[in-house]
């Protein structure tokens, strides 16, 4: 019977899980892949093989959150994707193409051209960088869950965060946006 | 916070998923389901009394139990949506026969 309580517990922890970080999943493929589809199968198969390894997880966390430990399974995925992906002939123009054609018409008619500038100028960014910016800002990630995320230390995640906003406004500042 | 955070903060924002996306997540766990409830039904129960095969079915048990608590989760989601009732039981029935069948066979 404790084991049968456990279980039941290990599932309503993990519902909760799903529940709580499906969004924050699903934005970082989106943001590291670039359209839907592709952004749901990422979403999917993060949470699938978060499920089989969640006790553990839950286990080895010591009651930490798991967020990180779950953009990490989808930043593990994504890069399988990308290097899947570039097996085929593909130029930099469309790498950088993809995040910046994230944001629909409805910002250029709004007058969010500012938008599609920051999009591509994340785009261009070394993929470290890129990935540690989406984790902040879209997620909102703070640089302890970012540093787990990456298994990096929290003083090399701040100082990557640091040159990656840093780069990004010399660029901005270059295309005349700052 | 600088310029350059606030262009960030408003060019990245977060993205909704597609609302259909959890019916193809639940497709493809009732399809480990079944994979794990097709793997127990093959295993020759003889084979278990010699414990080098209990790697096998243990493993498609755990494939079902995981599979069938992940139901749970989309079930928890397709309650909020209020969607089909009956379907809903017979997932539960489904994820329950496969629990039970898995805890039965290794009990032998």
């Amino acid at each position: 019977m404790a084991e049968g309580a456990t279980k039941v517990d290990l599932d309503r922890a993990f519902t909760e899980l799903y529940r709580s970080h499906l969004r924050d999943v699903y934005s970082y493929a989106y943001y590291r892949i670039g359209n839907h589809h592709d952004a749901e199968d990422i979403t999917e198969q993060t949470f699938l093989q978060a499920y089989r390894h969640f006790e553990r997880a839950q286990r080895e966390s010591q009651g930490r959150p798991l967020r990180p430990w779950l953009i990490r399974i989808a930043h593990n995925l994504a890069a399988n994707y990308h290097r899947d992906r570039s097996r085929r002939p593909q130029t930099q123009l469309e790498d950088a193409a993809i995040v910046s054609s994230l944001h629909d018409t409805e910002d250029l008619v709004e007058g969010r051209e500012d938008v599609q500038e920051v999009l591509q100028g994340v785009a261009n960014l070394p993929d470290d960088r890129r990935e540690a910016l989406i984790m902040r800002f879209a997620l909102d990630m703070d640089n302890r869950e970012i540093a787990r995320a990456l298994g990096r230390s929290e003083g090399a995640t701040k100082v990557l965060i640091h040159r990656a906003i840093k780069q990004l406004g010399e660029e901005l500042e270059e295309g005349g946006l700052r | 916070m600088t310029d350059v955070e606030q262009l960030l903060r408003s060019a990245l924002r977060p993205v909704e998923p597609p609302s259909n996306m959890s019916e193809r997540v639940e497709s493809r766990l009732t399809d480990i389901a079944d994979a794990a409830a097709e793997e127990l039904a093959d295993w020759e129960l003889s084979a278990m009394r010699d414990p080098r095969n209990w790697g096998r079915p243990a493993a498609a048990a755990v494939a079902g139990a995981a599979a069938g608590g992940a139901l749970f989760v989309i079930q928890v989601r397709r309650q909020q949506k209020q969607r089909n009732a009956g379907r809903r039981t017979a997932l539960e029935r489904a994820a329950r026969d496969l629990a039970a069948e898995a805890r039965k066979r290794l009990d032998r």
